[in-house]
């Protein structure tokens, strides 16, 4: 093995740690063992000497709590004000995060790194603000106490028996460019108490009695210097695998702590989360939802929840399984993981406990020869009530209430059940011992168990045994038991009652789950196949909010950006499923921010809605926000997981779609270069063929036209007219072609007669058409067509100009028309040579030309034109050789519908 | 040269047109007083007392129907829009507005004396006050104080409306008269929309007095604006 060389992945981490560093500002946090060891007065000082090397310090929030020393250190330091915020009638004055990220400055001094926010504000603690100061580039000194680190929270509750709420996550404290330890000793920290230098005197006094006993200020200081010699030993280790200096390096650990139900298991989590800091292991909370742990009361689960919670808060994943058996579920998923470790928590087993089966921590220990477990006991501390008032809390904000079931109706049926059993027994009484007439109280027993349920179950079996006993029992009519061997008979009862009644609920329960797993993938599968249909954004977001709304039982809407990265309100259709009013705010800072926030996470959790970044390949798309019906739905940890799978897909597809649509756009603008360039080529030959005759005839006229015999002049004259007027034509075609294109041509439809848009075009092309003989063979009775007249006149200006053109003066050309099935057929035949063989379709094509270069100029768009305009019209146009020689141009207009009333004579009718 | 027998207002802002246009109508008997916008046009227009107002439609600082819509406040002096060949509808506005005549650019010096001698002569028809009793241009005969029709010689029967229609064109001949207006004018202010029931009669029209309808000699049709009756 080759150990020399530093692993790739660490120094991939390691670039990206710099990489981060470079450009986020620095955290400097002031650390003490408790309150008064001069936290704030260290902080103030190195601001202030910060200030004298003209470093630009902003005091953010400082807590002087009266201490006039440290008062003193603020003078000359810029204090930003405080953001006062209304809670329940009281102003709450807190860091205002905004102005101080508008005002930039180098440093800024914000104090209580554990603080909580007051409710509104935009974060939930006041780390979450600085780590929106440090992203921003912004130096920051906080400062904070052991008590506050989030893993060892629990370990100073129990030494000083207070335990705080406010803690800090120990990735911000290990995340720090710098930890200071401001140590005093704890004689010295009494001794300050007495003189009330830490708190006022009347409040010291209580302080002393309660947490600033000695016994605690050495403990909690021990605490301290041993968590931060951890965070310099860390950095040791760190350094020396930056430099490549070997060290031994145990292979990445994995551990795997099982979250039961138990009121130890918030023990469990922050213990396996201390476990793996000091092994530096990934570590990964599990719960198996068993049939038995689904059926528990709603606070029970709420607690799992939120320990699998606080297991992510601390660093690890939380994962939920499904199955029936705890120990076999953890033990595959440990080995599936390549986990090498497992924290589990154990019962107390004394007294009467001691004789129930194995518990699923003694089976994972026996179970586990391959890994390493470690049993966290179970204490008599175990802070239950306060987590019982958390839960009360959480539940009244989750806004969930405990569901009520109505059970006494299937004690009822089991009672009948009973009943019936001891009436078929007595009828069977004369032909029957009571050891057959008992077979018929287990089938009673049995179908309870199989319909009702354990409880009615376990009744059924009780009651069963009692009947059986009382009536049939001798002594009969009584409760006396003259056999014993009937003991065995109950204890069978009671047991397949139990078997089986527990079998069918754990088949029922797995069947329920194996059920909302395939409606979850059906449901995926469904949006997915969907979204993959839809192709544009507005049928995308219609489709993710529908199955969003009904996966998640709650309204949804996708928040999309415009071109500069604001979020914006949606614009399409809305439908019940759409949340309205989302907060455009919140889904700016989760859009900018890459975390989730709003409803059931720590930012802005004052927000109604649940707000999730919906992120594409090549960075953030939009904002999913989701409003559920039941928070329940969404903060399950496997629901959150659900959600961001369905985020991810829409995500995607949202993304597809935005490059197809770049992708449409750039082949349009390749189409577009393309014709641009073969008009540009077309062009530059066509108009200057022209212009060089023009330029040439008129030089002459101007230089020598006195010397020339008059019609010399006139010749020239008439040439420099001729081309003028071609160029004029030539340009007219571009024109067209670019109205056409662009789509500013809208069909002006009107009721016209084609009789008189063929008089009118041949009254046009009059001088055109002068060298040709022109026919026309229109009926009178033609049907009126409802077209575009100037249009229409247009094309056929265009193949009449493009008959002449190519045909032999002195040739004949007709126009003819008649009624075809429900469309009208127009056609332009011509003597002329006719159309090269193959080129029946290409002549309308752009910039087609039959010789190219040839006599006949024009860029060649007169019959594309046609084209586009024939189309325009719902109509076809054709051309083909005629066997007498010649070619005929044909185009149909459709005749749907029928013209408008005429109008009367008023003029009439009023001389009449 | 001759004392000029004419006085025209060109408002044009493109300098070669006016070139053009300084070169050809005094040979024609023209006097031509220049102006470059809207603005100085309608001074021009009031100082000079012209005989035709030759106007352009795209000028640089007024909407050219707004011109026409000014200059008709207080004069009834023929005018003729040039325009280039662009949508219909600015036509059929400097038209409505009370232009007499348009010309599409580019246009030959034929065509602009043409259309000048028609609006000369109405306009010298409008200020005498009162109109020609009688129109004839090769065999067609119009007697508007007989009201009788002539082809080719022969009598032609003509429905009221029919007659009516072709009195409307008789009194602006060789001039356009937009859809609106021959609606206006034969069925009444509240049928201008039915364009159709015009064609349909002016093709009933063609059909008695034109010997191909397919290939007008009087009854000529400017697409999407109206029509003009051939002047000469």
């Amino acid at each position: 093995m080759d150990n020399d060389r530093p692993d790739p992945d660490q120094l991939l981490a390691r670039v990206r740690r710099e990489e981060r560093a470079e450009t986020r500002g620095k955290l400097r946090i002031f650390f003490g063992a408790c309150a008064g060891v001069g936290k704030t007065y260290a902080m103030l000082s190195a601001a202030r000497e910060q200030r004298s090397e003209d470093v630009d310090v902003l005091v953010g929030v400082v807590e002087t709590h009266g201490r006039k020393e440290t008062a003193a250190l603020l003078e000359g330091l810029t204090l930003l004000p405080r953001k006062s915020i209304p809670y329940r009638g009281v102003e709450l004055e807190e860091l205002d995060l905004d102005a101080a990220l508008a005002r930039k400055p180098r440093l800024i001094v914000v104090d209580e790194l554990a603080h909580t926010n007051a409710p509104g504000s935009r974060h939930a603690k006041r780390w979450q603000d600085i780590e929106e100061l440090l992203d921003a580039g912004i130096d920051v000194y906080s400062a904070m106490n052991v008590q506050h680190l989030e893993s060892l929270n629990d370990v100073v509750g129990k030494i000083t028996g207070i335990r705080v709420w406010e803690t800090v996550p120990d990735r911000i404290f290990d995340e720090a460019h710098e930890v200071e330890l401001v140590d005093l000793p704890p004689d010295e920290l009494i001794e300050r108490l007495h003189e009330g230098k830490v708190y006022m005197p009347e409040a010291a006094a209580g302080a002393l009695q309660n947490f600033f006993r000695k016994g605690n200020l050495i403990a909690l200081r021990e605490l301290a210097l041993r968590r931060t010699a951890e965070r310099v030993d860390r950095q040791m280790r760190e350094y020396r695998t930056d430099e490549g200096i070997e060290t031994p390096w145990p292979v990445a650990e994995r551990i795997v702590v099982c979250v039961g139900p138990g009121a130890n298991a918030e023990r469990i989590v922050r213990s396996g989360a201390r476990l793996a800091a000091r092994m530096k292991a990934d570590w990964t909370a599990v719960y198996v939802e068993t049939p038995r742990l689904q059926r528990q009361p709603d606070a029970e689960r709420d607690r799992i929840l939120r320990n699998l919670r606080l297991a992510e808060q601390l660093g690890g994943i939380a994962v939920t399984l499904g199955g029936g058996n705890v120990a076999e579920e953890i033990l595959a998923y440990a080995r599936a993981s390549n986990a090498t470790r497992i924290v589990v928590g154990r019962a107390r087993r004394d007294g009467l406990r001691a004789w129930l089966p194995l518990s699923a921590a003694d089976r994972i220990v026996a179970g586990a020869s391959d890994l390493e477990v470690q049993v966290v006991g179970e204490t008599e501390d175990t802070a239950s009530a306060p987590t019982k008032a958390l839960l009360a809390r959480s539940r009244d904000h989750l806004g969930v209430r405990p569901r009520g079931k109505q059970r006494w109706p299937r004690y009822v049926w089991a009672a009948a059940a009973v009943a019936v059993a001891t009436g078929v027994a007595a009828l069977t009484d004369p032909f029957f011992e009571p050891a057959n007439q008992v077979m018929i109280y287990l089938l009673a027993v049995t179908l309870v168990a199989v319909r009702l349920g354990r409880g009615p179950s376990v009744f059924a079996a009780v009651a069963s045994v009692v009947a059986f006993d009382f009536f049939y029992v001798a002594p009969r009519w009584s409760f006396a038991i003259s056999d014993t061997q009937y003991l065995l008979t109950f204890g069978v009862m009671l047991a397949v009652g139990l078997i089986i009644s527990n079998l069918t609920a754990n088949i029922r329960t797995r069947a329920r789950i194996a059920g909302y797993r395939e409606q979850r993938t059906t449901a995926l599968y469904a949006m997915s196949r969907e979204l993959a249909a839809a192709d544009d954004t507005e049928d995308m977001l219609r489709i993710a909010v529908k199955h969003i709304a009904q996966v998640f039982e709650s309204q949804a809407v996708i928040l999309l950006p415009d071109g500069d990265g604001r979020i914006r309100q949606p614009r399409g259709a809305s439908t019940d499923a759409s949340l309205h009013g989302a907060d455009l705010s919140v889904a700016q800072w989760v859009f900018d921010h890459d975390e989730p926030a709003g409803l059931g996470t720590d930012t802005l959790p004052a927000a109604q809605a649940h707000y999730l970044r919906l992120a594409g390949s090549q960075g953030p798309i939009g904002v999913l926000a989701v409003l559920p019906a039941s928070p329940r739905r969404l903060f399950v940890p496997e629901q959150q997981r659900l959600l961001e799978t369905f985020a991810s897909q829409i995500a995607l597809a949202l993304e597809r779609s935005q490059l197809g649509a770049a992708a449409k756009q750039s082949e349009l603008s390749a189409e577009s270069e393309r014709l641009r360039n073969a008009l540009l080529a077309a062009i530059s030959h066509d108009l200057r063929t022209p212009l060089a005759s023009i330029v040439g005839a008129s030089s002459s006229l101007l230089e020598r036209g006195e010397r020339m015999d008059p019609r010399g002049r006139h010749e020239l004259a008439r040439a420099i007219h001729e081309e003028a007027q071609r160029m004029s034509g030539l340009i007219d075609n571009v024109l067209d072609m670019a109205r056409l294109q662009s789509g500013a041509a809208s069909l002006n439809r009107q009721w016209h007669p084609l009789e008189e848009l063929v008089g009118a075009t041949l009254k046009r092309l009059e001088t055109a058409l002068a060298g040709h003989r022109v026919q026309t063979h229109i009926p009178g009775d033609l049907p009126l067509v409802n077209v575009d007249g100037v249009l229409i006149g247009q094309v056929l200006a265009n193949l009449l100009e493009n008959a002449a053109k190519y045909t032999p003066r002195g040739t004949t050309i007709a126009i003819s028309a008649e009624v075809g099935h429900e469309e009208l057929v127009v056609s332009v035949a011509d003597e002329g040579p006719g159309l090269p063989a193959g080129e029946e379709e290409r002549i309308f094509d752009k910039f087609h030309r039959a010789a190219p270069e040839g006599p006949q100029s024009g860029v060649g768009l007169g019959l594309s034109i046609c084209k586009a305009i024939v189309q325009a019209h719902g109509g076809t146009i054709a051309a083909e050789n005629l066997p007498a020689g010649g070619a005929v141009f044909r185009f149909t207009l459709p005749l749907v519908g029928s013209p408008p009333e005429m109008a009367g004579d008023p003029g009439l009718r009023r001389a009449a | 040269m001759t004392a000029p027998r004419y006085h025209a207002v060109l408002i044009e802002d493109d300098p070669q047109i006016r070139r053009f246009l300084r070169t050809v109508l005094p040979s024609e008997g023209f006097e031509v007083f220049e102006a470059e916008s809207g603005e100085r046009g309608l001074v021009e227009a009031a100082t000079r007392k012209p005989d035709v107002v030759i106007l352009d439609l795209g000028l640089p600082d007024l909407d050219g129907a707004e011109v026409i819509r000014r200059l008709r406040e207080w004069s009834p002096v023929p005018i003729l829009v040039l325009s280039a060949r662009t949508r219909e509808q600015d036509k059929i506005a400097a038209l409505d507005a009370g232009a007499d005549d348009y010309l599409v650019k580019p246009f030959g010096a034929g065509e602009l004396m043409a259309r000048l001698r028609v609006a000369l002569r109405h306009g010298s028809a409008r200020a005498g006050g009162a109109s020609e009793p009688t129109f004839a241009v090769d065999g067609l005969k119009v007697d508007l104080a007989a009201r009788r029709v002539s082809i080719g010689g022969r009598d032609a029967k003509l429905t009221p409306i029919e007659y009516r229609l072709l009195a409307a064109l008789v009194k602006h001949a060789g001039m356009v008269v937009t859809h609106r207006q021959l609606l206006r004018d034969v069925w009444g202010p509240a049928y201008v929309e039915h364009v159709h029931t015009l064609r349909v009669h002016m093709a009933a029209l063609r059909h008695k007095l034109e010997a191909d309808p397919a290939r007008p000699r009087y009854l000529l049709t400017e697409l999407g604006v109206g029509y003009r009756l051939a002047a000469e």
